[in-house]
């Protein structure tokens, strides 16, 4: 099962600096396990930020993305305790979504 | 603007930073190593394992079916903060100086019912397997966040680790007859681009002892102080140093015990 992303989505004026960690292997079926077999391609397929439920922004990732990446996205017109909602699809079809609050500038 | 990085990309941009932050000094204002290492720390994946050892410390596990609640690292059971600033210390219940890991491993085996070999055979993770110690390690030692290393050395046992430790750090030995000193203890030192720490210099000891577990982004993983021992250890082709060893925790007594003062920033950003 995916363990859940950190998000983090903090105010700059009316910019929310939106933060993903995000735990995936992301295989870029290219390694060798210890029994020198091949690792099976194993990456995010897509990925989809919505702020208070409409879609701002729409990825598609490749397999060079790193494991366990860091993502970011900045959303204009964004205001203090809006929802933040982050999806990502992997080829493998497994999924995951999770939300946060934007906070205000500290 | 859409921005978007993966921490591969910062990696490699961090090693070209490197390559030109080499030639300047460490820790001067605009030095373009920090400024990388600043962007890595800013969003520093090893916040994962914080929340995975998070998980795994409360959840009922093992053969005995039990949480690591009333596991004690000094302070009493179940009491994290501040517990990490004072390690390693000696524990009266094993008659031991003891490390994180070392506790860590006794709660596991002895009040969750854990295998000891089976433990120790995954302290490390690789790209195969997660590790249930790094993340573990790495949510016990987060928990002293913003104090300060603080590691006393009031009992006999505690101060013969230490001198022990002490010892081994500038004993060169093996068959590049190398020593801990040999790479730390001078200035401008490095391995290929990696700037190495000199441990005689306080600040410098303070930085490598305030941000262990660390995230290390050429390992995809946090590793915690053991395993930087083990690598050094490996490093300087000495037979494998034992998990939690005697000679392990001396070592680490000896460089918290140099650190002491640091602020704790757990988990680190290392290379």
């Amino acid at each position: 099962m995916a363990e859940p992303m950190k998000i983090r989505a903090v105010l700059k004026g009316d910019v929310a600096d939106i933060r993903v960690l995000i735990a995936h292997p992301m295989e870029t079926g290219q390694r060798k396990d210890a029994k020198g077999e091949i690792v099976p391609l194993h990456f995010i397929q897509g990925i989809t930020v919505a702020l208070n439920g409409k879609t701002v922004y729409d990825g598609q990732w490749s397999q060079a993305v790193s494991r366990n990446p860091v993502f970011a996205v900045r959303v204009k017109g964004a205001k203090a305790g809006d929802k933040v909602s982050v999806t990502w699809v992997d080829n493998k079809g497994e999924k995951r979504t999770d939300e946060a609050a934007v906070a205000a500038a500290s | 603007m859409r921005i978007m990085r993966g921490v591969a990309a910062a990696a490699a941009c961090f090693a070209c930073l490197a390559a030109w932050g080499t030639v300047a000094a460490q820790g001067q204002p605009g030095n373009g190593l920090d400024v990388g290492r600043q962007m890595l720390a800013e969003d520093n994946p090893g916040e994962l394992w914080v929340e995975r050892g998070d998980k795994l410390f409360h959840e009922k596990r093992g053969p005995n079916n039990a949480s690591l609640e009333q596991c004690d690292f000094g302070m009493g059971p179940g009491k994290l903060a501040g517990a990490f600033a004072r390690l390693p210390r000696f524990f009266a219940d094993s008659g031991k100086v003891e490390d994180l890991e070392s506790r860590l491993l006794k709660c596991m085996v002895e009040l969750q019912g854990f295998d000891r070999a089976a433990i120790i055979g995954t302290r490390f993770s690789n790209l195969d397997r997660a590790s249930d110690m790094e993340a573990l390690a790495t949510y016990v030692a987060s928990r002293s966040n913003g104090m300060k290393m603080d590691v006393r050395l009031d009992h006999p046992r505690e101060r013969e680790m230490y001198k022990v430790g002490e010892y081994l750090f500038f004993r060169r030995t093996g068959p590049t007859d190398f020593g801990c000193v040999s790479c730390h203890g001078e200035e401008g030192k490095r391995i290929r681009l990696q700037d190495l720490p000199n441990m005689s210099d306080r600040k410098q000891m303070q930085a490598v002892i305030a941000g262990w577990p660390a995230y290390r982004g050429t390992h995809s993983t946090v590793r915690t102080m053991q395993h930087r021992l083990y690598d050094c250890n490996w490093q300087m082709r000495l037979p494998d140093l034992g998990y939690v060893s005697d000679v392990s925790i001396a070592l680490t007594s000896y460089l918290n015990y140099q650190g002491n003062g640091a602020v704790i920033q757990v988990p680190g950003v290392r290379r």
